[in-house]
């Protein structure tokens, strides 16, 4: 009888066994995977998530990274394609074995990604959701922290806000892009402001892609409401601000969903917009000196990248909010093992660079941490909860 | 009741945008009826223009209609090019709609490197500069945009109908072996063609970079539209895509100001299949 084989076999087993082998994997760096949507419509703002991502990682490593292991982030381009999506997470899963999953950026694709960190069991960590409704599964976290109800917690904080600002609208019109976390959020606007007592001069959608603004301006004009809600994404704010304008329509209040925030900062016919933040760069939010490092690096390599906003904002900070979450998980069951970091981050809070946030109520959402804020001068200021408010700031009329 | 203004108003909306339509779908027509080739980098074209003049006039603060006077010969050499490589290769209909696809990706991603995904907007003095006509009110890209459109479709017609080099290429694109009988030299005035169809793109793209919001991706929004509006006008035809846009554009914002905005491409698209059958059952 050949013994060789057998003799080969108990050594490599010794070998596997050995302090060496458990050191080596001691040392092998923890990867996390993503996708992101590199290419594609979405691309423009999941590019904010790229670098926030990036330099959130560099700091943990600087500061010893996960167990003692450096951590690596294996990020793949979904090409903003939700099906894409899907199959990269299968992908770093069940091929690249990464150790732990960060979200994708958007609605749709951390849909996609939800559902197969749950065939997987696995933690997900989202930074971009936005119908809290759909977070069915008991692993997601969320970075965007708007609360379970955002449809009627966000209208409300909109109508406090103009209320506090000295305003009183009587009519509001309702205009929405049918993209899903924007109709959304425009269908509960519109049953709180009735309950809130604006009546409702007009209710229009449209497709999300429309090119054409025209009639839907000059319905507007027509309607002449007190109050304007947008529910727009990308670069529909604008696209409708200049159709208005081009009509000689100026709306009295207007408020916008998600609207790319720098194309509309540096346009002026969106002075006084209003619109949703979870960060700005000014205190108080720039307070904590632990984070002046993370927004002037972000500012720097934001402007290298050349994107026309370089201010670190809601994107970006939700974005490294999500990356907060996942650290204060790991650190806080000391483990990898995902059932261990998703029952530790529902039983406690993280500090995040947005605020201290929870996870105990309906589908992992806890508080709204949705601030209202307002382009004055071409910049970016939080007017409403007066908390939040960069000092002095009221709202324009 | 929708007052008179609102529906003026929506019709000019309707007017422009269709324009813009008709004058995308002719370069395009153009290549599909005179070339045989499905030519998808046309939209790339037209992207690649307008980026070229907001880049132009955001950074060196040239006019926008100067831009024009660059950009038609650089793309006419540019499309000339493109025809040269597609015919050294002998390409098929078909397979010219895959090559033109694969450098529409190709400028997406160059699109892309250069000026990021992020949306970018032109702000130019022509926005400002307003027509009144009664309480409708039109700007002068706008104008730009309609005027570019008329004019083009006359000077395609004009160099169809009126011109030598027009009827060769017409003789040569109904029966090609007959024409090169003749002495016609089809794979030269092919280069012509392609030239002129990647110029009347340039023109395009400053009037998107007039009006529009520009993102790379935004190439592929404008695919559908404007092939509804080439086979809804006649392929090879001059003045044929300049009509069916209007008649999209004006449907699209008719129905945008008169009843639900959602039912826009669904109107449009309407039309399309009903004038396809229509011509189907006349044939």
């Amino acid at each position: 009888m050949n013994k060789r084989p057998f003799l080969k076999a108990i050594g490599t087993a010794v070998l596997l066994a050995s302090p060496l082998s458990a050191l080596r994997a001691q040392t092998k760096p923890i990867v996390v995977g993503s996708t992101l949507s590199l290419t594609g419509p979405l691309a423009g703002t999941a590019l904010m998530h790229k670098i926030s991502g990036e330099i959130f990682i560099e700091q943990l490593n600087k500061r010893g990274g996960l167990q003692g292991r450096k951590v690596e982030w294996l990020l793949k381009d979904d090409q903003s394609k939700p099906d894409l999506a899907r199959t990269l997470y299968e992908q770093l899963i069940t091929g690249d074995k990464v150790d732990l999953l960060m979200g994708p950026y958007a609605t749709a694709n951390t849909l996609s990604a939800m559902g197969v960190a749950q065939r997987n069991n696995k933690v997900l960590v989202s930074n971009s959701f936005g119908i809290p409704s759909l977070a069915k599964y008991d692993m997601h976290f969320p970075g965007y922290v708007m609360g379970a109800d955002p449809g009627t917690t966000v209208p409300n904080t909109l109508v406090d806000a103009i209320l506090a600002g000295g305003a009183t609208p009587k009519s509001v019109a309702v205009v929405t892009s049918k993209f899903p976390s924007v109709v959304f959020l425009s269908t509960g606007a519109r049953e709180v402001f009735k309950k809130r007592g604006l009546r409702e001069a007009l209710w229009l959608e449209w497709e999300f892609g429309n090119k054409e603004f025209g009639p839907i301006a000059s319905r507007l004009k027509e309607a002449n409401a007190d109050f304007l809600w947008i529910g727009t994404i990308g670069p529909e704010s604008l696209q409708l601000l200049e159709a208005m304008h081009k009509i000689d329509y100026r709306p009295k209040i207007h408020f916008h969903v998600y609207p790319t925030p720098g194309p509309l900062a540096q346009s002026p016919l969106a002075a006084n917009a209003l619109t949703l933040t979870t960060f700005e760069q000014h205190a108080p939010f720039t307070n904590n000196p632990a984070y002046a490092e993370v927004i002037k690096t972000y500012n720097e390599r934001a402007a290298k990248a050349n994107l026309p906003d370089t201010v670190f904002e809601l994107q970006a900070a939700n974005a490294y909010t999500g990356w907060q979450i996942l650290e204060a998980g790991v650190k806080g069951a000391n483990s990898l093992d995902d059932r261990k970091i998703a029952d530790w981050l529902k039983a406690n809070r993280a500090d995040t660079i947005i605020g201290r946030i929870r996870f105990d109520g309906p589908n992992n959402y806890g508080d709204d941490f949705n601030r209202i804020k307002q382009l004055q001068s071409g910049k970016w200021v939080v007017i409403h909860p007066k908390d939040m408010a960069l000092p002095g700031a009221k709202m324009a009329l | 009741m929708p007052s008179a203004n609102l529906i003026l108003q929506a019709l000019a909306s309707g007017v422009f945008l269709g324009a813009l339509y008709g004058l995308i779908g002719l370069g395009l027509g153009l290549g599909w009826g005179l070339l045989r080739q499905i030519n998808l980098a046309h939209f790339a074209w037209v992207f690649l223009s307008a980026y070229s003049t907001y880049e132009l006039k955001t950074r060196l603060g040239v006019d926008p209609l100067v831009c024009l006077l660059l950009l038609v010969p650089l793309f006419g050499l540019l499309g000339t090019c493109m025809q040269a490589l597609l015919a050294r290769f002998a390409i098929t209909p078909f397979n010219s709609l895959l090559a033109t696809f694969g450098m529409t990706v190709s400028v997406e991603s160059i699109l892309q490197l250069i000026w990021s995904a992020d949306f970018r907007r032109m702000n130019s003095h022509y926005d400002e500069l307003k027509f009144r006509l009664g309480g409708v009110v039109v700007t002068a890209s706008e104008a730009i945009t309609v005027l570019l459109a008329v004019l083009s479709a006359f000077a395609v017609w004009w160099m169809l109908y009126r011109t030598d080099a027009g009827k060769a290429i017409r003789a040569s694109a109904e029966d090609a072996p007959m024409a090169t009988a003749f002495g016609i030299n089809a794979s030269r005035l092919s280069l012509l063609l392609a030239g002129a169809c990647a110029a009347l793109a340039a023109c395009a793209g400053v009037c998107v970079a007039l009006t529009f919001t520009l993102a790379p991706s935004q190439i592929y929004a404008w695919v559908g539209v404007v092939f509804a509006v080439v086979m809804m006008g006649r392929l090879a035809s001059a003045w044929a895509p300049l009509l069916a846009g209007l008649l999209i554009g004006v449907s699209e914002s008719m129905t945008m100001a008169l009843t639900a905005p959602t039912w826009a491409p669904l109107v449009s698209f309407t039309l399309l299949i009903a004038i396809l059958l229509f011509r189907k059952s006349d044939a």
